[in-house]
């Protein structure tokens, strides 16, 4: 019950109970989508308001019949009933007019699944892409794809390889993700920068601004690769590799949780992605390829705002 | 429908009824089989809704706890050990619970107890095609229930007993990888049965509602109850044989060094995705369908009114069954498919709103200009009218695969298929047995139990699953033991609808039992002029043997 008040009193006191609406994780009580990070998930937000005002309309409609037959036609309002049963031009509105809904939305669902789905031609981007298309990223398109590899393990782990960036040994970058938290007495104590069963000891890290490119597999069992904030989310199929494709604008946290019944535990197999500027990404790669995960880890604890990497580059 | 043009029959005077051992253990009635049926499923329900309960338990509060305590009474364990069992045990109950609810709660109640027992009675035949194979049906369907407990009481595997791979039974879960223990092999057993008497049971519908309607009644005339149960037998003939092949390669991988679904070996696990949901999809509208009837039925009963366009609800009934058969993959859109092949599903799934709203909107018609008489069963079905609607508009949200890449796997299509299955089809099932209750048993219920039985559930319901979209928007994964605390306010409301429900479940046996106990003699006709089927033409309970000389349906132009 306590939940219930403190919602209330939120709403009450702010007159929004999401005033602070987290970032990249869930907010207690929340009633919507987490804050969309990517354009593909600001589409499918865009996509899902737009469609809650149909179907809304449509259940209070029916909602609305349903309560005028029930006063009108009850059995002390209309003694005796009518007796007809047929009237074709209700019918035919009442199928032809939800065809027209159906039109109305699978226009946006098509256009709006074929920009998620169909990786975008970087070089054609950057040639000639317009710089005022939301949905195109021509700086990025020119510095070119990010390969991240996720591997669903049959330990409840994710391993991810970098496939393009190889070590001082030679071999792609890559390491694996663990929880923080399985729900155990020896768990260490959540923090708010280490949310429980959102955490990893060692996080995804991907530079902000970047088109990166994930495939998703796994060693044993079917595994789901996911960040709602990113609206992505790729079943990983043990001998199939699925690919998919974003970019995160802002830099900061993103959690995920594996979306794919996966055994006993399932749901301590988080996914966490930091998302950092270029060059403070660049000095992470840099320490991961000497081996030194720890310290590579460490440089990405804080991450810096948009634009401080480069100041301080300048300055050394 | 004209059966209020029913000419008068004779019934037969003498009921031979047998011992009780014969009668209701080689039952070959379809009264009696459709009785036993209806038990069964109270049975199975009471079971599966338990298990409901213990999810509802465990995710009342963040933190893995009431499953511990009971992983500590069952195997002894304590401590971290047995928060480990309590993981695999969530898995295990959650996978009972569906598979229970399927097959062996509402299948039989809809399917073998009210369509064994009021499919020969409005088609005005004397009984099934095959009594025999009626009784084999049924007594498969136990022995199924009998394998799916003991699957539940044997090793899976993963540290407990039973299988913890959620009901669709993916593998390499599902396989040795996964599951090694004799659980799952089990489970394939029991459902291979389950099927089979299912198979079994459809044939016995589709040759009786074909070849033994009552002189007159063209399939056009046919009540639309029997309709719902033909396409939905159609529907079961042909999709688990497919549920049955994917479940033989599954066996054999599993036992004789097959490989079908190990990609070691050249096999892919989607394979049996796309087997899976051929039958899954359909399986949906099996369960849904039936429901459908017997809502038209009840609607039409208490507005005092023929139902509205009565060929476009029974066309839009074969529309939704066949429509049913090409649109499983919309349960996949993640696996990874090409996005072709997701635009296809997309459009096809959407298809089916159509249909759908003609059903939805017949309903309200055939209330227009009625004269509405809020019974029980009436309260029920207009619940299951708006309680379907709105599950039945989320799943326009969920065919769009764009959304579906967010909230598939979530609480979000929780919520949704609990929307029509769990309070569709089981507000169908209610308002079937109330509508039915009287002409079964030929006693009288409290109407006010049954009053007070819905306005409990109904609220209860929406508690339990309406707070579970806004989890699944925000993110919450389907099938999880534990959560971060940020959902925990809904999944407490969730919670606390649950126990609001148990005592709407507790009233629902309450009413049964008082009415079993007070035995006020049933009518045979309690509905009035609306009810105008053939089984208001019979005493309530019907004779033992009913349709000696057939009735005969005359033939005028109805519609």
């Amino acid at each position: 019950m306590r939940y219930i008040f403190a919602w209330i009193s939120a709403v009450l006191m702010t007159g929004s109970a999401f005033a602070q609406e987290l970032v990249g994780q869930p907010t207690p009580g929340a009633l919507g989508f987490q804050p969309a990070a990517t354009r593909i998930m600001e589409r499918v937000n865009d996509f899902h308001n737009y469609l809650l005002v149909i179907i809304t309309v449509i259940t209070l409609f029916v909602l609305a019949l349903l309560i005028w037959v029930c006063i009108r036609y009850n059995r002390r309002a209309n003694p005796v009933a009518r007796k007809f049963s047929h009237n074709t031009t209700i019918e035919i509105i009442w199928t032809a007019v939800p065809v027209l809904i159906l039109v109305a939305i699978a226009g946006p669902s098509f256009s709006n699944l074929f920009y998620q789905e169909n990786e975008p031609d970087l070089e054609m981007i950057a040639q000639s892409g317009d710089l005022d298309d939301p949905n195109i990223f021509v700086e990025a398109a020119k510095e070119g794809w990010i390969t991240v590899k996720a591997e669903g393990m049959g330990n409840w782990a994710w391993t991810y390889y970098y496939v393009d960036e190889l070590d001082v040994d030679g071999y792609p970058v890559q390491y694996v993700s663990n929880a923080l938290h399985y729900g155990l007495p020896s768990d260490p104590l959540p923090t708010p920068e280490k949310p429980k069963y959102l955490a990893t000891d060692y996080p995804m890290v991907i530079p902000a601004n970047r088109y990166i490119r994930y495939q998703t597999t796994s060693d044993r069992v079917i595994h789901s690769w996911t960040v709602p904030a990113f609206g992505v989310k790729t079943d990983a199929v043990p001998g199939r590799l699925n690919e998919g494709w974003f970019l995160v604008e802002e830099p900061g946290v993103y959690y995920g949780q594996c979306s794919e019944l996966c055994g006993k535990n399932h749901a301590f197999m988080p996914i966490e992605v930091r998302v950092v500027p270029q060059d403070q990404y660049d000095r992470w790669l840099e320490v991961m390829k000497t081996g030194d995960i720890d310290a590579a880890t460490e440089l990405v604890q804080v991450i810096d705002p948009m634009g401080a990497g480069t100041r301080l580059a300048s300055v050394e | 429908m004209p059966m209020d043009q029913v000419a008068a029959h004779g019934h037969d005077a003498h009921d031979h009824k047998p011992g009780f051992f014969v009668r209701w253990f080689f039952s070959t009635n379809h009264k009696d089989i459709g009785t036993l049926y209806l038990v069964f499923a109270l049975i199975a329900g009471i079971v599966g809704y338990s298990l409901s309960g213990l999810i509802r338990l465990e995710l009342a509060e963040p933190g893995i706890g009431p499953l511990t305590g009971l992983m500590e009474v069952l195997y002894g364990t304590t401590g971290q050990q047995a928060i480990e069992q309590a993981k695999s045990f969530y898995n295990v109950v959650i996978t009972y619970h569906g598979l229970i609810m399927i097959f062996f709660m509402v299948m039989p109640a809809l399917i073998g107890g009210f369509g064994n027992w009021f499919v020969p009675l409005m088609i005005g035949a004397p009984d099934m095609a095959f009594p025999r194979m009626n009784n084999i049906s049924f007594w498969l369907t136990v022995v199924a229930f009998v394998l799916a407990m003991i699957s539940f009481l044997v090793p899976g595997g993963n540290g407990v007993n039973g299988f913890g791979g959620g009901w669709v039974l993916y593998p390499p879960l599902s396989s040795t990888a996964g599951h090694a223990g004799p659980s799952m092999d089990l489970l394939i057993l029991s459902l291979h049965t389950a099927g089979l008497a299912s198979i079994l049971g459809a044939i016995n519908f589709i040759v009786t509602i074909l070849n033994m309607r009552a002189p007159g009644m063209t399939l056009h005339k046919m009540p639309l109850f029997a309709w719902s149960m033909l396409v939905t037998a159609v529907l079961l003939l042909l999709a688990l044989p497919v549920l049955a092949g994917a479940l033989t390669m599954l066996l054999t991988d599993r036992n004789f060094g097959s490989q079908f679904f190990d990609p070691s070996g050249g096999g892919d696990p989607i394979m049996f995705q796309h087997l899976f949901w051929f039958f899954g999809h359909p399986e949906v509208y099996i369960m849904i369908l039936p429901a459908f009837g017997i809502v038209s039925h009840i609607v039409s009963t208490f507005s005092k009114k023929p139902i509205f366009g009565y060929l476009g609800m029974a066309y839009a009934m074969v529309s939704i069954g066949a429509i049913g058969f090409i649109v499983w993959a919309h349960h996949m859109y993640t696996v990874g498919m090409p996005s072709d092949m997701k635009a296809y599903f997309v459009a096809a799934t959407m298809v089916i709103a159509v249909p759908t709203g003609i059903k939805i909107f017949s309903w309200i018609a055939t209330m227009w200009g009625g004269s509405i008489d809020f019974s029980v069963p009436m309260v029920w079905a207009i619940g299951f009218i708006f309680l379907f609607t709105l599950g039945g508009v989320t799943g326009v949200v969920l065919a769009n695969a764009g959304i579906d890449h967010a909230l598939h796997d979530t609480y979000y299509v929780v919520a949704h298929f609990h929307y029509v299955l769990s309070l569709g089809a089981v507000f169908g099932l209610f308002a079937g047995w109330y509508y039915w209750y009287e002409k079964m048993f030929g006693l009288k219920y409290n109407k006010v139990i049954g009053y007070a039985h819905f306005w409990i559930m109904f609220t209860a319901s929406n508690l339990i699953f309406f707070p579970q979209h806004f989890l699944g928007l925000n993110g919450m994964p389907r099938r999880y033991v534990d959560y971060p605390e940020a959902f925990s306010l809904w999944n407490q409301v969730s919670s606390w609808g649950y126990a609001l429900s148990m005592v709407a479940t507790l009233l629902f046996f309450f009413g049964m039992v008082e009415s079993m106990i007070r035995r006020r003699k049933g009518e045979a006709n309690p509905w009035g002029e609306g009810a105008t089927t053939l089984e208001w033409t019979l005493p309530s309970p019907p004779p033992f043997h009913q349709f000696n000389e057939l009735p005969v349906v005359k033939n005028e132009a109805g519609h």
